[in-house]
């Protein structure tokens, strides 16, 4: 192509035009926040660049007459076993740039198993009734904190029990279920409102990530986990006392063994404010946290947290699911932890390095099941929640993790999608065409708090009705009653090695 | 009555509202015909207007306001306030294209035909079963059509 | 929405309107607006309906019919309740008795009157002016009598370059007659344009075959032995051969009959804010009225047909006991000659040399487009439009409002044009997106 580079041509998108239906209405150009389309002013028609296209959809689906499609650019490279076509872009890119391939949101290499779609739910058949869900109570409630061993009473004067035990503050939630984690400025402010006012909603938590609280956020605390990270980015007082649970963030999913990573780019104003960094400064989370080399250093830190919010709060540890996630865990239960988080490799996130993404850490499924069995071998399994987070994509992955041992699960990218994301995987460039990965004035305009909270509760609505007809289809009434009940999954085409590590039989077993 | 409200901290610019309006002011009720054919023949043209000023924008049209301006500098008649539907009516037949509308009404809601001595301004879709066409279609929600 | 403060066992309320012009139906909007029960009563002396009456024009050129001109529906005063009068003219009003007399011998009371008899031709002192073959033009029957004398005539002159001698002198020449305008300023349209904007406006006229004479004007009518017009001698020496002359010099306030009952008169019949004269319950507005300008904040005779409307509807509203004062009124007028539109609104011609004042203007030749712009305390309080006239109405919001304008964003005004998003936050929301109502209403 004409005064381009010689890989310009190789991209990944075809934008195509019915002729017939685009009226050269130029919604597409609006749209469009990589510039992919524009108006050709010699041919008085809306015309368009392929290689400028992210595949983001955004114009196929504001399209008023349905005339665009995004396809695959149809152009193979000749087919080779090893050299997969991403492989081989990334070695144009990196010979063109010389730098760290940067991603966002989902792997487009790898053959990891997806754990989940190996595993099978089990169904009550005579012998035990199913139980259904529109005619009978159904307890999705969950309760995240510390639980006493045991139970211990006095008697009043009239007799009557009264419990002596003292219990430590638990997280509540009418769903299993709590937006994870996801920074204000990684995602705008109009997606935090809307989060915040889901979860109120629905009784659950979303996570504020580790970018601080917006002050007007405040009064969603109820339902609100305070996230602290490396870069103890909006971390005061204030903060720590905001929520209804700290999360000291210890490392993520899609990229462990990093830190997070804000480009300068998304800091605008109100987040420079709400993280206390200076206006468009790159806001780099530091890969450890510097207070914490050992277990001993993570105590003083959880317990420095509880002293700050007066033991009011669960604190929970989040940390990436790694090669010794059990033993971590269970060092990070007898710290003091309230809740362990375990995020799964396939986590989404804004800004990583692709080889870390797509290299580094172990599937949710596996780290979940050994990490519950740890505790539960250890008999420390009720002093501390585990929600298991990273690739939670429907009702079914969340019956199936907390029969596998969770209490509850986060989910962020499923969220994400319900407002419009298409995993187009460009959140880093701060244009993201849907409103979501943006502080961009008119980008995040995109996303009406009123019309994201509505899909976000939807959303939640539905899943709820699915983990129902689901335990019901078990004999189950409770939620309480499928956590870490393995006996309801069965595993298909896995090992005996991996059935071992999840603690399930083969189906027909 | 209820009105149609524009909330500039959500729209998002698409101008889908005016494809919208013109749809539901076609003859054809066709977008690809009422904006290929009747748009540029016939000079078919929106009653509202897509404000756009940095990265703000809005949807504007006529307010219907409780005393409106236009109807007062109306020498025609063509304008006039409906006491029942709260409506600002507008009759085209009578419309003598002399521009005292245009002129009077502090919101810029009154546009003139491109092609003939008339004015375009919204009538509210009085007629479309589903209410005003933008705010079906505007996709963002930044038009509601509500009484306040 | 305030109601009246009468009590409900009390008789209805009956106003009566003196005139039948759009400040009468802006009053009957207005009373309505407040009182569904009371009586109106109008009167005029037309023997039309209300009627649009610039349309006079439109229908002297031929362009609109006669049963385009009402202004409002067939059935609008029985739908109003409305007892119309109509070619009955107001003999003597009693403010003592609350009565008003006709010339059809009849005595009407009433509780509220409010005269809105608009204005009359001005007819200057000019030798030979009283007689056959003179003309005004400001009323239906005018205009009828026009379209029929020009299937006769060949030649007209038009005394006054004002709005109402051009439209005359358009609509005569569309209907084939021979038209010399003659205005005795230096310019047309003086009054409400400046002289670029009137420049353009003439430039049009004259392409077309009217002839345009500024700065002079008639000496005196020359009538042959009939006694029938001969021409126009002017000023300036020439003379106009002519059998018709049309006097078009203004409007003065239609007061007498106000003046003949006491009521307070200067140019105009002195109202207050309320739009009532200074006798009790006895209201005037529209062309007669000396009202509040917005502007200079001073009561002026300002005849043009939205403040005539908007001084109605006020003094409607007040008559039904609603007590909100009149806003005040706001020069503008919008008129095209020839397809060529021009807008002119509040201060245009702003005393020269006076520092309070600043002006942007802008003009193109070419494509016959012009843009003035009047500022007084960083503040629009003018502007003038020729030929682009599609934001006249954002212009006229920065002065109805009284929108400050700091640096900024008057720089943009000028450079840009005006914008919606120049408003203040408050006024923006407020007009736009105001908040829900919270407690039902």
């Amino acid at each position: 192509m004409l005064f381009q580079p010689i890989n310009r041509n190789y991209h990944d998108f075809s934008i195509v035009r019915d002729k017939d239906a685009c009226i050269n209405c130029k919604v597409c150009i609006r749209q469009c926040a990589y510039e992919a389309h524009y108006w050709d002013e010699s041919r008085q028609k809306v015309m368009h660049d392929n290689a400028k296209c992210v595949g983001c959809h955004r114009c196929e689906a504001l399209c008023p007459t349905s005339a665009l499609l995004i396809q695959k650019k149809q152009s193979d490279f000749k087919d080779n076993a090893l050299w997969k076509p991403e492989f081989i872009k990334y070695i144009y890119k990196q010979a063109d740039t010389g730098g760290v391939l940067l991603t966002g949101m989902g792997s487009p290499v790898g053959n990891i198993p997806v754990y989940w779609d190996k595993l099978l739910l089990d169904a009550s058949q005579v012998t035990n009734p199913s139980i259904d869900p529109l005619r009978e109570p159904m307890e999705l409630k969950t309760f995240l904190g510390a639980k006493p061993v045991k139970l211990e009473f006095t008697k009043t004067k009239d007799g009557s029990p009264k419990l002596k035990t003292k219990l430590s503050p638990n997280i509540e939630l009418n769903y299993p279920l709590m937006f994870s984690a996801m920074s204000f400025g990684s995602i705008n402010f109009n997606l935090h409102v809307a989060m915040a006012r889901a979860a109120t909603e629905l009784g659950i938590c979303y996570n504020t990530g580790e970018g601080g609280l917006h002050k007007t956020l405040y009064q969603y605390g109820k339902n609100t986990i305070v996230q602290v990270a490396s870069g103890r980015f909006g971390v005061h007082r204030d903060f720590l006392n905001a929520g209804a649970g700290i999360e000291i963030k210890v490392g993520q999913g899609a990229k462990p063994g990093i830190g997070g990573h804000l480009p300068g780019e998304k800091i605008n104003e109100m987040v420079s404010v709400t993280r206390m960094v200076p206006l468009g400064s790159d806001a780099i989370s530091p890969a450890p946290h510097h207070d914490i080399y050992s277990i001993e250093d993570l105590h003083q830190l959880i317990f420095a947290l509880k002293e700050a919010s007066e033991y009011r709060v669960p604190v929970s540890v989040k940390i990436a699911a790694v090669h010794n996630v059990a033993a971590i865990a269970s060092g990070i239960v007898r710290a003091g932890a309230d809740i362990v988080a375990i995020d799964g490799m396939r986590g989404g996130t804004g800004a990583a390095p692709g080889m870390i993404r797509d290299n580094v850490g172990i599937p949710i499924e596996l780290a979940l099941a050994q990490v519950d069995q740890r505790l539960r071998d250890e008999g420390i399994r009720n002093r501390a929640s585990i929600v298991a987070a990273g690739g939670i994509r429907c009702s079914a992955d969340v019956v199936k993790a907390i029969a596998l041992g969770a209490d509850a699960v986060y989910f962020a990218t499923a969220a994400l999608l319900a407002v419009g994301c298409t995993l187009c995987g460009k959140c880093y460039t701060g244009k993201c065409p849907w409103g979501i990965a943006t502080n961009d004035a008119k980008l995040a305009k995109r996303q009406n708090p009123d019309v994201a909270a509505k899909k976000m509760v939807n959303l939640v609505h539905a899943w709820g009705h699915e983990i129902e007809e689901m335990l019901g289809g078990m004999g189950l009434n409770s939620i309480e009653s499928l956590r870490g009940n393995r006996d309801k999954l069965r595993a298909v085409g896995l090992s005996d090695t991996e059935m071992d590590i999840l603690g399930v039989k083969h189906a027909g077993r | 009555m209820k009105r149609v409200y524009p909330n500039k901290d959500y729209c998002i610019g698409c101008h889908i509202c005016e494809l919208a309006c013109i749809t539901a002011h076609s003859k054809s009720k066709d977008l690809i015909l009422a904006y290929t054919v009747e748009r540029t023949g016939e000079g078919l043209s929106s009653c509202k207007r897509v404000h756009e000023g940095g990265p703000t924008c809005v949807a504007l049209s006529c307010r219907h306001c409780d005393e409106p301006a236009c109807v007062a500098a109306c020498i025609s008649g063509a304008l006039q306030k409906d006491p029942e539907s709260g409506r600002t009516t507008y009759d085209r037949e009578k419309c003598v294209g002399c521009w005292s509308c245009l002129m009077a009404c502090p919101f810029g809601a009154i546009a003139r035909h491109p092609l003939e001595n008339k004015i375009v301004k919204c009538d509210l879709c009085f007629d479309r079963p589903g209410g005003p066409a933008c705010v079906a279609a505007c996709p963002n929600q930044a038009l509601k059509q509500e009484e306040r | 929405m305030p109601a009246t403060k009468r009590k409900a066992h009390e008789d209805a309320m009956t106003y009566v309107i003196i005139g039948n012009g759009v400040a009468s139906i802006g009053a009957i909007e207005g009373i309505r607006r407040h009182d569904q029960k009371g009586k109106i009563v109008v009167i005029g002396a037309e023997e039309a309906a209300a009627y649009g009456r610039p349309l006079i024009s439109y229908f002297l050129a031929g362009k609109i019919g006669a049963d385009q001109l009402a202004l409002r529906g067939d059935d609008y005063y029985v739908k109003n309740n409305v007892e119309l009068k109509l070619g009955t003219t107001v003999t003597s009003i009693d403010t003592a008795k609350k009565a008003v007399a006709t010339d059809k011998g009849e005595t009407i009371a009433f509780d509220r009157l409010l005269i809105a008899t608009g204005g009359i031709p001005f007819i200057p002192p000019i030798p030979g002016v009283q007689g056959a073959d003179i003309y005004s033009f400001t009323t239906l029957a005018h205009a009828q009598t026009l379209i029929e004398l020009s299937a006769k005539i060949k030649r007209a002159v038009v005394i006054g370059g004002g709005l109402i001698g051009l439209k005359a002198a358009e609509s005569l020449h569309d209907r084939g007659v021979a038209v010399t305008i003659v205005e005795l300023a230096p310019r047309i349209l003086s009054a409400g344009f400046d002289e670029k904007a009137g420049a353009l406006a003439a430039n049009r006229l004259k392409n077309v075959g009217i002839a345009v004479n500024c700065g002079v004007t008639a000496k005196e009518i020359q009538r042959d032995t009939k006694g029938r017009v001969k021409g126009v001698l002017l000023t300036d020496g020439r003379f106009l051969e002519t059998e018709v002359v049309v006097v078009a010099i203004g409007v003065v306030p239609h007061s007498a009959i106000a003046k003949e009952a006491g009521i307070k008169v200067e140019r105009g019949i002195m109202v207050d804010a309320k739009l009532m004269t200074s006798a009790k319950d006895v209201y005037a507005a529209g062309d007669v009225a000396q009202a509040l300008d917005q502007l200079s904040g001073e009561h002026r005779v300002v005849p043009i047909w939205p403040n005539a409307y908007n001084q109605g509807y006020a003094s409607g509203r007040n008559m039904a006991g609603a007590k909100e004062p009149y806003q005040g009124g706001l020069p503008m007028n919008s008129i095209s000659f020839y397809g060529l539109p021009t807008i002119s609104v509040g201060v245009v011609n702003p005393p020269e040399g006076d520092p309070n004042f600043e002006v942007h203007a802008l003009l193109d030749e070419a494509k016959e487009t012009y843009r003035k712009l009047v500022f007084r305390d960083e503040k629009l309080v003018g502007y003038v439009l020729v030929g682009d006239i599609d934001k006249a109405g954002m212009f006229t919001a920065f002065i109805k409002f009284e929108m400050a304008l700091a640096g900024e964003a008057k720089d943009k005004l000028i450079n840009a044009g005006p914008e919606v998003f120049l408003w203040p936050e408050k006024l923006f929301d407020e007009t736009w997106n105001p908040a829900p109502a919270k407690a039902a209403r």
